[in-house]
């Protein structure tokens, strides 16, 4: 795939260190990429990853350690000095400015403009040759940036890179806010860049994405680099994983175990539907059973959720958990019934960030430890520990500030929510998003024993393996509709995209 | 796709809330937070000590600082909950004007001087509660931005203050209400003891009980406690009426010290209100207040007007002053949050 010269870097890092206020981030990254190259940079939450983002980039200044750019030393001053370097970035969080224009975005801080007033007509026709050149002329380039996808608002943010002499493009986890589709998208543009000898530094969770894409790899492991340029191709996955946290994962899934014929049904929907976005979803779940839902974005599998939860209001059909109907649009309801929801969007839907890890655990029950309405905070703290500790979660101190906790402890504290209220029905979505890979093993195992314990579970991830990993049945999701419903070791992920595929064809 | 990775975060150093242990406790609490606060208490009170001697600093000086400052405290109370819940109410001026007129008239048609006059308190707290019930229907039910509804309430308390009253002055003549008003406990006036119990009850409620927990969850983050199953519209809707109960019992007070009811009472205590409160150190954006702080907070703009005046300095010099106070606080404020917990 690589046209370009192979042996001459384009950009070279030695030695880099960083810290802050004593904590050292970088303790010696070596990072070399070459023209027209994926390269990937692997390693686990707090590895320095996004500190070497950040210090490419010019946000941070290293401490010690050398750049070269093109083979000549240089020091990146500050974002500035970085994009007339030619390096350009694309954060996670994507920094386009919802009220301007594309054109007003892909130049935004080097407008093109004639003492002070915009060449508005140059801006948009130039923005709409780098559109068409990431094919997507489709778009115009005077629609408001607010109205686009995020998809397309990545694709904005790429073509602001390329609006400059744009050498290296550094992509921050692009993938987590894609669809299956829009993903392949972006590695048609990855592709089309890296012919035209722009190198791609790539950040992913995800191991198969660069196996698809990927050209060499680079892993970082507590701030330093334990592996520099391994080729793709030659590292197996396993390898990969060792060299990222110093063990060996080899299976992430626990076995399930076969559920008692004479499990009694906890969680029923008979014919659930939200008008307008899915429509007769019948389910039963039974005690310790581990059912998933498996759909693209979009597909509605979040919105079920939500309807039994009672957060979104059904339209028709019932919920019905352990022979009580439920009354429709009310949490109060669900979480009487017991019904725990961990919710997708962990840090705006799940957690108040700012209270310690106790008040997060007993927010749904913190009524229990009251008496005549005044709480008794050393029992609360008893109670939240007790479950910390059985989750293993590190360091089990109830008074911690759950904002400073890792993704994988942050959803610790959720299943941690609803084993002190006690529940019947867990309702898992996303329960590893922004999770570490031994963490996730970690989570995938507490979620298999809270089923066995007698716990109904169902779960939705946009990761087709996960589900089919964690559950005993599954049910594929298309447009709101069920289309079908199958033990999940007699399919397997092609399978379900193509009945996804199929489904929403028809 | 089947292994994942992470993607990596620079490291976050881990903060408390608050450190085991009683000292550190204490510390890491109310009184280190409010640290900022009593120090320019105590610059305040060496300026006075200073520039007017023994005029300020007495004891008859010192009531009367904090009984200016008990009417706009008893606000500040269930201001602080309002937001802390993440709201805010504009309307609580309006409303101790409202409710002061509701009750005077009351007093003046309705009961004759001998029937017992917990008749006007009574109306004064029902008429601020049920204008909060209104704040607070509209806002969590209605769906109404808190500011424009309140807002609205603003204008509309005020307005129908003046309806009811004519714009003029009632005067309250029920004997046992004014002698209640007038009487000294303990060599303190009875205004400051009010304002005390008021600061103490909202103490505990915010700090150690279920109302006060769901108060900090919703401002907080409303969605999380919304989905973890907290009735949030309808707390919301008892803040705001906690909100107005205050401004009911500011009624009373101002009936109270200035023996009469008119629709003019209050005019512009909500500005000194939010003020004090935020400048005490309750997040504007919701999720954390301390009613110590708010309570400090009014002392120290009480004091500022003390001293001042002291030092026939004009009112205009005061709003200057109060208005750079303000910014400096909250200025400070946002230092010390950012090396606390806001470290991202």
């Amino acid at each position: 795939m690589i046209t370009v010269d192979h042996f001459a870097p384009l950009l070279e890092v030695r030695g880099l260190r960083k810290s802050f206020a004593g904590v050292k981030a970088l303790q010696g990254v070596d990072l070399v990429v070459r023209p027209g190259e994926v390269h990937c940079v692997l390693g686990q939450n707090g590895a320095g990853k996004s500190t070497l983002i950040k210090t490419l980039s010019g946000a941070y200044q290293p401490d010690s350690g050398e750049i070269f750019w093109q083979g000549n030393p240089v020091t990146i001053g500050g974002p500035v000095a970085a994009l007339e370097l030619g390096i350009a970035t694309m954060y996670q969080e994507l920094d386009v400015v919802d009220g301007l224009t594309i054109a007003e975005n892909v130049f935004l801080g080097h407008e093109q403009a004639t003492g002070g007033l915009l060449h508005v007509a140059s801006a948009n026709a130039r923005t709409e040759q780098i559109l068409s050149r990431l094919g997507h002329g489709e778009i115009s380039p005077r629609m408001e940036v607010g109205q686009l996808s995020a998809a397309n608002k990545q694709i904005v943010s790429m073509a602001r890179a390329l609006s400059r002499d744009t050498r290296l493009i550094i992509m921050d986890e692009p993938s987590a806010v894609l669809d299956s589709q829009e993903v392949e998208n972006l590695f048609r543009v990855v592709a089309e860049l890296t012919a035209q000898g722009i190198a791609v530094v790539y950040i992913s969770h995800r191991l198969a994405e660069i196996r698809r894409i990927g050209d060499r790899i680079t892993v970082i492991k507590d701030g330093k680099s334990t592996a520099n340029g391994l080729s793709v191709a030659d590292t197996s996955t396993p390898e990969l994983i060792r060299l990222m946290t110093g063990r060996d994962v080899t299976n992430i899934f626990p076995a399930a175990t076969p559920i008692a014929a004479d499990a009694p049904v906890v969680l029923a929907c008979d014919r659930l539907g939200v008008r307008g976005v899915f429509s007769n979803v019948s389910l039963e779940v039974r005690a310790g059973e581990v059912v998933g839902l498996a759909g693209l974005v979009g597909s509605g599998r979040s919105e079920i959720l939500e309807a039994i939860y009672g957060a979104r209001r059904s339209t028709s059909g019932t919920v019905t958990v352990n022979g009580t109907v439920l009354r429709a649009g009310s949490v109060e309801a669900a979480v009487g019934a017991g019904i725990g929801l961990s919710p997708e969007e962990r840090k705006s839907q799940g957690l108040i960030l700012d209270e310690p890890i106790f008040k997060n655990v007993t927010l749904s029950s913190f009524g229990r430890f009251a008496r005549g309405g005044f709480l008794n905070e050393r029992r609360e703290r008893q109670a939240a520990r007790e479950q910390i500790e059985a989750l293993e979660l590190r360091p089990a101190d109830p008074d911690l500030v759950t904002r400073t906790l890792s993704g994988g402890n942050q959803q610790k504290i959720l299943l941690a929510r609803w084993l002190v209220h006690g529940t019947a029905v867990l309702l898992l979505d996303e329960p590893t998003r922004g999770v570490d890979v031994g963490a996730r093993a970690e989570i995938y195992g507490l979620i298999r024993r809270l089923a066995e314990a007698g716990t109904a579970i169902i779960v939705v991830s946009s990761e087709i393996d996960e589900v089919l990993g964690l559950a005993d049945r599954v049910l594929v999701i298309s447009d709101g509709e069920v289309l079908t419903t199958t033990n999940s070791n007699e399919i397997d992920e092609p399978g379900v995209l193509d009945l996804v595929m199929r489904g929403s064809a028809a | 796709m089947s292994e994942q990775i992470t993607q990596a975060a620079p490291p976050i150093p881990q903060t408390h809330v608050a450190p085991p242990g009683r000292l550190k406790r204490a510390l890491g609490g109310s009184v280190g937070r409010n640290l900022g606060l009593v120090i320019a208490f105590a610059l305040l009170f060496l300026v006075g000590t200073l520039t007017a001697g023994d005029r300020f600093a007495s004891f008859d000086n010192f009531v009367t600082i904090i009984r200016f400052a008990s009417i706009v405290g008893v606000v500040c109370v269930g201001m602080t909950f309002v937001i802390t819940a993440g709201g805010i109410d504009l309307s609580v001026g309006s409303v101790v004007g409202l409710s002061s007129v509701v009750a005077s008239l009351t007093a003046v048609q309705l009961a004759s001087a001998q029937s017992s006059w917990l008749l006007i308190v009574v109306v004064a707290l029902a008429v601020g509660t049920l204008a909060g019930f209104v704040n607070g229907v509209v806002i969590a039910y209605g769906g109404v931005v808190a500011f424009m509804a309140t807002l609205a309430m603003l204008v509309g308390a005020r307005g129908l203050a003046e309806l009811i009253s004519n714009r003029s002055t009632q005067i309250v003549n029920n004997q046992g209400f004014l002698d209640f008003f007038r009487a000294d406990l303990l060599g303190v006036p009875i205004l400051i003891w009010i304002f005390v119990v008021v600061a103490a009850a909202g103490w505990v409620l915010l700090n150690r009980t279920t109302f006060g927990r769901r108060t900090v969850a919703v401002g907080g983050n409303a969605e999380a406690s919304r989905l973890a199953g907290i009735k949030v519209k309808r707390h919301m809707v008892y803040v705001y009426m906690l909100s107005g109960l205050t401004a009911g019992i500011a009624g009373v007070m101002f009936l109270g010290r200035t023996t009469v009811g008119t629709s003019t009472h209050g005019t512009l205590l909500e500005l000194d209100v939010i003020a004090a409160v935020v400048v005490g150190g309750t997040l504007l954006i919701g999720g954390r207040g301390t009613i110590v702080g708010s309570v400090l907070g009014i002392l120290i703009f009480s004091t500022l007007t003390n001293v001042f005046t002291q030092n026939n300095l004009s009112t205009s010099v005061q709003n200057v002053a109060k208005g750079v106070i303000i910014v400096a606080a909250v200025l400070l404020q946002q230092r010390f949050a950012s090396r606390g917990s806001r470290s991202k």
